[in-house]
């Protein structure tokens, strides 16, 4: 034997391991595709070997691969076989491997569940960890369901170590399967008092975590926390702490004024730098949770803000780094203080450090004002000229323009200098933000009235040279600012000094190459510009000619655009062309035309808030959901296809710009409800208001002084030619202002001045004493009538915390106590005979229930077992079975659906054994008694098992309510019901020594072979080995035996078996027809050990090949069903099946997991499924049902093994 | 740090965490060596994130600050890459916010302490050849992108009694394959392309657990 495995060895110690596997791919870096693809062949002839040291280090190889970016997924059965392994080396690497490999949509995931759970309970404490650590990364909702409880009991594991772990992967589980949450919370807490360290912090950690996406529920663990905090002095436990603490205090301001005392010492005390920067973080959200309540800290936010001065001024980069990070924030509730700093931040934008400068640009937000903002854009524009990474010079483009349009443009001065800024950032090749300036440009031309002739010279120049941003078509992100261009030359050309040639310039041939989207506005725009244009000429008689010149360039240019392969292109200019030459037509008739194309365009215009739309409030009686027209009887998915089409262009018009055009109100209606609108905006915090304090500038600037706002500085220059420099407006700024203290100085004895002048003629300018060059009329946004605002439009719907919403304080409602187990895959491995048979009664039990009499007798039922148990038992053991041991539950979990929500309070009083009142002792007496069995030999175990399956049904009521219940709080009532518990593993054969079950599942790999998966289980109290596994080989199928051994020889298992445990083997066996099901005969013979003697036992089996171990889950497109039905090829046959309660989908998941099936299409009530043979015979069903009545037709190209096949379904459906 | 005495080519630690879970990343560029993401993505995200890490972090001058901000690839603006250079190795970790900055930097010297002990002096070709060892050492600090652990003796002692496991059980078995695995690594930096099997095992009978 041992001869055996060194030969093995020897054999084996030439394969490549993954050193030479690394120092292969090293060598040839040249070919290194080629080399790996060899490799990865190697890795395939490794994984088809027996051997279970080859197989891992295949898989340990693969890892290595998998980690290059190549894609394994194809070896996870392989993966699962490694983590199986006995041997913690091999376990460990498969464990490795999954934790790389397997994400959530691998569907052998499934098939660890118990391999996991046998993991998880292992005696060596490095077989838990490993299998903990893999879990944390695998971790599916069926996974977290299926094993939370195990892993609860694991968090009161003896071996710090575990709990330590187990602790931790809890908030996996939490994340997948919310429901777990709060059974699991109580144990978690004690955890935080944990007398280990490591299991502390472990505790510390998942709370924080879970504290953070939802403190509020969490409030309650302050004082506990506090005491933490107080008496640590593990640095991380207490960062962690601190953090914590910043996100409950928001939430309650008292506790924040406990706070700043302890966090001040700490502050002063501690020599650790995280600590420290944590500290002064919390204290910073202590202050600004405090702003509004209570003043005077000013003490602590000096303290503040002068420790961050000491980081910033640090050498340290990181420092530094966290300095300005914490400033940011402090930034948005005291700016004062922040704004002392101001040199030092400006220092930092010069830094090296990118990171560094990306930080003191937030800063920079927070520290402009009206007088410096031209100064520190124009530093910034210096920057962007420097630049020379595209993504910090677009960061610094949005920070621009974040700075200048923030508070509503509240510290622009001077508009001309903004959108010459805008039109200076369009010289920036590649950015990405082009549509940014866009809306920007957009913007402040629509909402600046005064501005609109300065931005449409402007742009009519942009327009003018186009080519300059355009000449590098690859860069057209920039040239997104065309659009706006046009627009705005479009929409305000009353304001064009000459429209002609604008026009001429957006009707150029290379405007042709622009992106469709712009296209479409260079037409719309022209037509605008054609009507002024023919305004402004027909006022003069004699130039008839000349406007027909005009719309003879229209009808020349525009047949370009009608060619084009954008649809919107296409169709405006089609339209205006035609409306071009109508025009035109009557313009040789001498008919006056210009106002009538005016007309066209006549109307303003006014901006709508962003979120207007969404928030126009559905009219009484509109049903939007309602069908106007009944949709035609076709099929359904076309529907779907017209439907998505329709919302996918509605979309896109969404996207641009378009701002909608009111049509014609009565005006008084208008006025009336715009003041219904004012009022409401009035008292609406999320309107955007029209800067209040501006808007009070220039009243006041009116009222008082009676002397126009609008001046025309002559000194600031009408038109800018070319492209326009920003800096001429900052020396024209500062000459202006200069102007304005010398002429104030002049008129000294006036207190008061007059129009744009500053009072103060020494020492720094206030705020309120620059005026604005220009009058800005911020136009408001307008909002629908009657629209709720509200905030929550902005949450991500998908964020798995918003699950965890729970609330924790509550105490648990006995239902509660333990965890509820929806679903569940029964753990046949470690049932016993009594079991079984039990189980089996008690899953089909509430599918041939009608009434709810039988229910009531069962429940009576239970209670007596229950009386009876009482007398015999200890107290406190029916707890312990409550904390300890999932299996049974689960066993039971099909009830669920079915059971009443209705529990006496007595019956779940008899459950649990205490009082439902005092439910948080109960909880930890759950967690105190656990611990104890965990010791205890597992031979009591088994006992414990015994007993506990024959109170079976008590338990399965009493879940059935905490299942229920907690859906119903939770707010997470699923759509379709839980699937039932499913199984493909099948008694084989047993005695009182040793139970076989097994699955039986076709080869991928190869056309002619059987996979039979057997798992043992020692039932009795001795060790059993040499287990030989024969079986009489059919002329159709044989058992795959080892090169150089007989026809008849028997395999040896590759294992013993200690007491009580379970073990998997497999064997392949190899098939000619597949057409038929077959048994085949079979012998088990094994040596029962025991301490004194041993003795020689066999149990005969058979084994059942079914025609559906044939068939293998292939997924199957739609379209291509569709191809193989059309085919001709496949015959038919049917099958019906009468008296079927259950829901459509468990029909299909059953179909799915018991036969392979996959489902193509599912339509309502009916349903494609495929599947593939090994030998590639096509199996299709169509699945329907109606009144209980369930009607399968199938096609196949085999008639045998399709009439096999339905006979099988049939048969499994007449078992439940 | 006796880190840089080893003769280290380039190697990178990356740990990052998305918006809903935390994502720790190791990477070594060139001949890329450990890499753990916890956020299961699929091989191309993977890659594009390790290779856009490593521009990052690899153009970044000496004494400028340990933070980056890596933009949307790695889960938004709430994470960044807090990383670690040592000679000519990079430790990239990316954390979310709930994470101290600070705390991960002493989390990355941990890690690379723990390294060094447990490979005693440890290499870059240690890491490079010994994935699986790195990998195994750095489950016992953050587990499913959690910090498990950060008492740099626990974990020693959790990844020694570890090993000692794997030696037992490999036994008789094992020794022949550690004998080979010996000698092929005697020339480890470079071996030829073709290694000459035949010799070796001429070799192997001599060895002391074959008696």
């Amino acid at each position: 034997m041992a001869l055996k495995i060194v030969k093995g060895s020897i054999d084996r110690m030439f394969d490549k391991n993954l050193q030479d596997l690394v120092r292969g791919i090293r060598n040839h870096k040249e070919d290194e595709a080629k080399y790996i693809s060899t490799c990865i062949d190697e890795i395939k002839q490794e994984l088809k070997q027996d051997n279970i040291a080859v197989k891992s280090n295949a898989v340990c190889k693969l890892t290595y691969l998998q980690m290059l970016g190549y894609d394994v997924s194809w070896a996870a059965f392989n993966i699962v076989e490694v983590m199986s392994s006995s041997k913690f080396t091999y376990k460990r690497i498969g464990y490795l491997a999954a934790s790389q490999c397997f994400h959530e949509s691998t569907d052998v995931i499934m098939l660890t569940t118990n391999q996991i759970r046998k993991d998880l309970s292992s005696p060596n404490q490095y077989d838990t960890g490993v299998a903990l650590t893999g879990l944390s990364c695998f971790v599916t909702p069926d996974l977290a369901r299926d094993l939370a409880n195990d892993i609860m009991t694991l968090m009161s594991h003896t071996k710090p170590y575990i709990r330590k772990k187990a602790v931790l992967i809890m908030y996996k589980v939490f994340l997948k399967y919310p429901e777990s949450l709060r059974p699991a919370f109580p144990r978690m807490k004690e955890k935080l008092e944990d007398p280990d360290p490591g299991v502390q912090s472990a505790a510390v950690n998942v709370i924080c975590e879970l504290a953070r996406r939802n403190p509020k529920n969490y409030l309650s663990l302050a004082p506990l926390f506090f005491k933490l905090m107080t008496s640590s002095t593990n640095n991380w436990v207490l960062i962690k702490i601190i953090k914590l603490f910043g996100a409950l205090t928001p939430l309650e301001p008292r506790l924040g004024k406990k706070l700043i005392e302890p966090l001040t010492n700490l502050i002063h005390s501690t020599s650790a730098m995280s600590l420290l920067y944590e500290c002064v973080n919390t204290v910073i959200a202590v202050l600004i949770s405090l702003s509004s309540g209570m003043p005077n800290h000013s003490a602590s936010i000096q303290l503040c803000v002068q420790k961050l001065r000491i980081l910033i001024e640090d050498s340290d980069q990181n420092l530094k780094y966290l300095g300005l990070l914490a400033m940011s924030k402090i930034l948005k509730t005291h700016p004062k203080s922040v704004q002392s700093h101001k040199d030092l931040i400006l220092q930092c934008l010069d830094d090296k450090d990118e990171s560094i400068r990306l930080r003191a640009l937030d800063l920079l937000y927070g520290m402009v004002s009206k007088k410096n903002l031209m100064e520190i854009v124009k530093k910034l524009m210096l920057h962007v000229d420097k630049a020379e990474g595209t993504t910090y010079r677009d960061e610094l483009l949005t920070k621009i323009i974040d700075i200048c349009s923030q508070s509503n443009y509240q510290y622009i001065t001077n508009f001309e200098w903004y959108i010459s800024i805008l039109v200076e950032l369009t010289r920036l090749e590649g950015t990405r933000h082009g549509h940014l300036i866009a809306s920007q440009m957009l913007d402040v031309a629509i909402r600046v009235k005064a501005i609109r002739a300065f931005a449409v010279a402007q742009m009519a120049t942009l327009l003018d040279n186009a080519h300059l941003l355009t000449g590098n078509t690859q860069h057209s992100g920039i040239c997104e600012v065309l659009y706006a261009a046009a627009w705005i030359c479009g929409e305000f050309s009353e304001h064009l000094e000459d429209p002609m040639a604008t026009l001429e310039a957006m009707l150029r041939p290379k405007v042709a190459t622009l992106p469709g989207h712009i296209q479409a506005v260079y037409v719309q725009n022209a037509a605008k510009l054609f009507s002024t244009v023919l305004c402004g000429q027909e006022g003069a008689p004699a130039d008839s000619k000349v406007a027909q010149e005009t719309s003879q360039l229209l009808i020349d240019r525009l047949p370009v655009f009608v060619q084009s392969d954008n649809l919107e292109v296409q169709e405006r200019a089609s339209c205006i062309l035609q409306l071009v030459k109508y025009i035109q037509k009557l313009q040789q008739k001498d008919v006056e035309v210009a106002e009538e194309v005016t007309a066209l365009f006549a109307g303003e215009l006014n901006p709508v808030a962003p979120k207007a739309q969404k928030k126009v409030p559905v009219p009484e009686g509109l049903d939007l959901d309602a069908w106007i027209n009944e949709p035609p009887s076709g099929s359904e998915s076309e529907d779907e296809g017209r439907k998505t089409k329709g919302k996918a262009v509605f979309a896109r018009e969404e996207s641009r710009h378009t701002k909608p055009r009111y049509t014609e109100v009565d005006e008084k209606e208008l006025a009336k409800r715009r003041e219904v609108r004012k009022a409401e905006q009035a008292n609406n915090p999320f309107y955007i208001k029209a800067s209040p304090s501006s808007q009070k500038v220039y009243q006041e600037a009116v009222g008082v002084e009676h002397i126009p706002v609008v001046q025309i500085d002559l000194s600031v220059p009408l038109k800018v030619p070319g492209m326009p420099m920003s800096d001429q407006y900052v020396k024209l700024e500062e000459e202006r202002r200069q102007k304005n203290k010398a002429d104030r100085k002049k008129d000294k004895k006036k207190r008061r001045e007059k129009g744009r002048q500053r009072r103060g003629d020494s020492g720094p300018e206030s705020e309120e004493d620059i005026t604005p060059a220009h009058m800005v009329d911020i136009v408001t946004e307008e909002m629908p009538e009657n629209a709720l605002p509200s905030d929550d439009d902005d949450k991500d719907p998908n964020d798995p915390h918003k699950a965890l919403n729970i609330d924790l304080d509550k105490p648990l409602a006995d239902s509660e106590k333990k965890l509820p187990v929806r679903t569940h895959r029964p753990d046949e491995v470690l049932k016993s005979p009594i079991e079984d048979a039990e189980g089996l009664e008690v899953t089909s039990e509430p599918k041939k229930k009608s009434g709810k009499e039988k229910k009531d007798k069962e429940r009576k039922k239970g209670k007596e077992k229950k009386k009876k148990k009482k007398h015999k038992q200890e107290e406190g053991e029916d707890l312990m079975e409550a904390g300890s041991e999932e299996p049974v539950q689960s066993k039971v979990t099909n009830d669920v659906a079915a059971q009443p929500p209705a529990s006496t309070p007595e019956e779940a009083a008899a459950v649990t054994d205490a009082p439902p009142a005092s439910t948080p002792d109960a909880a930890s007496g759950v967690a105190a008694v656990v611990p104890d069995s965990e010791t205890k030999s597992s031979k009591h175990k088994k006992k414990q098992k015994k007993e506990k399956d024959k109170k079976k049904k008590h338990h399965h009521h009493h879940h059935s309510d905490g299942a229920r219940e907690e859906s119903v709080q939770n707010g997470t009532v699923e759509d379709e019901e839980p699937l039932p518990p499913m199984s493909n593993y099948a008694l084989l054969a047993e005695n009182s020594y040793i139970k076989m079950v097994c699955d039986i599942q076709g080869n991928l790999h190869d056309g002619s072979q059987v996979v039979v998966s057997v798992i043992f289980e020692n039932k009795c109290d001795s060790f059993i080995k040499s287990m030989e596994f024969n079986v009489m080989d059919s002329l159709n199928s044989k058992l795959q035996r080892p090169e150089g051994a007989g026809p008849h020889d028997s395999l040896t298992v590759p294992f013993h078996l200690p007491p009580g445990i379970s073990s998997e083997a497999r064997f392949i066996f190899s098939v000619q027809s597949i057409v038929m099901p077959q048994k085949l005969k079979g012998t088990l013979t094994f040596i029962v050990k025991t301490e004194d003697s041993s003795t020689h036992e066999k149990l005969d089996f058979k084994l059942h090949f079914t025609c559906t171990s044939y068939l293998i889950t292939t997924p199957c497109y739609s379209d291509a069903y569709a191809k193989l039905l059309e085919s001709g090829d496949l015959k038919g046959s049917s099958l019906k099946l009468e008296g079927i309660n259950q829901p459509f989908h468990h029909l299909l998941a059953r179909i799915c997991f018991h036969h392979h099936f996959s489902v193509v299409e599912r339509i309502d009530s009916c349903a494609s499924m495929y599947s593939r043979s090994i030998q590639g015979h096509h199996v299709c069903l169509l699945v329907k049902t109606a009144d209980q009545t369930v009607s399968i037709d199938a096609k196949c190209d085999e008639p045998g093994l399709l009439r096999n096949v339905l006979d099988e379904i049939k048969l499994t459906f007449s078992q439940c | 740090m006796s880190v840089e005495k080893g003769h280290l080519d380039s190697f990178k630690h990356k740990c990052c965490e998305d918006l809903y879970q935390k994502l720790y990343i190791l990477v070594f560029p060139c001949t890329l060596t450990v890499f753990v993401i916890y956020v299961p993505q699929n091989e191309d995200t993977e890659q594009q994130i390790i290779r856009e890490t490593f521009h990052l972090v690899s153009k970044r001058d000496e004494n400028v600050c340990n933070f980056l901000e890596g933009g949307m690839l790695i889960g938004g603006s709430e994470n960044r890459l807090i990383y670690r250079h040592y000679a000519t190795l990079y430790f990239v970790f990316c954390v979310d916010s709930s994470e101290s900055e600070l705390g991960i930097l002493d989390l990355i010297q941990v890690f690379v302490e723990t390294l060094d002990k447990c490979f005693e002096n440890v290499c870059e070709l240690d890491l490079i050849f010994h994935v699986d060892k790195v990998h195994n050492i750095l489950a016992e600090m953050v587990m499913g992108g959690m910090v498990l652990e950060t008492n740099m003796n626990e974990i020693i002692i959790q990844v020694d009694a570890q090993n000692k496991m794997e030696k037992s059980e490999a036994g008789i078995a094992g020794a022949p394959a550690r004998a080979v695995s010996a000698v092929k690594n005697m020339n480890l930096p470079e071996m030829p392309r073709n290694i000459n099997i035949g010799d070796i095992s001429i070799k192997v009978p001599n060895l002391p657990s074959f008696k």
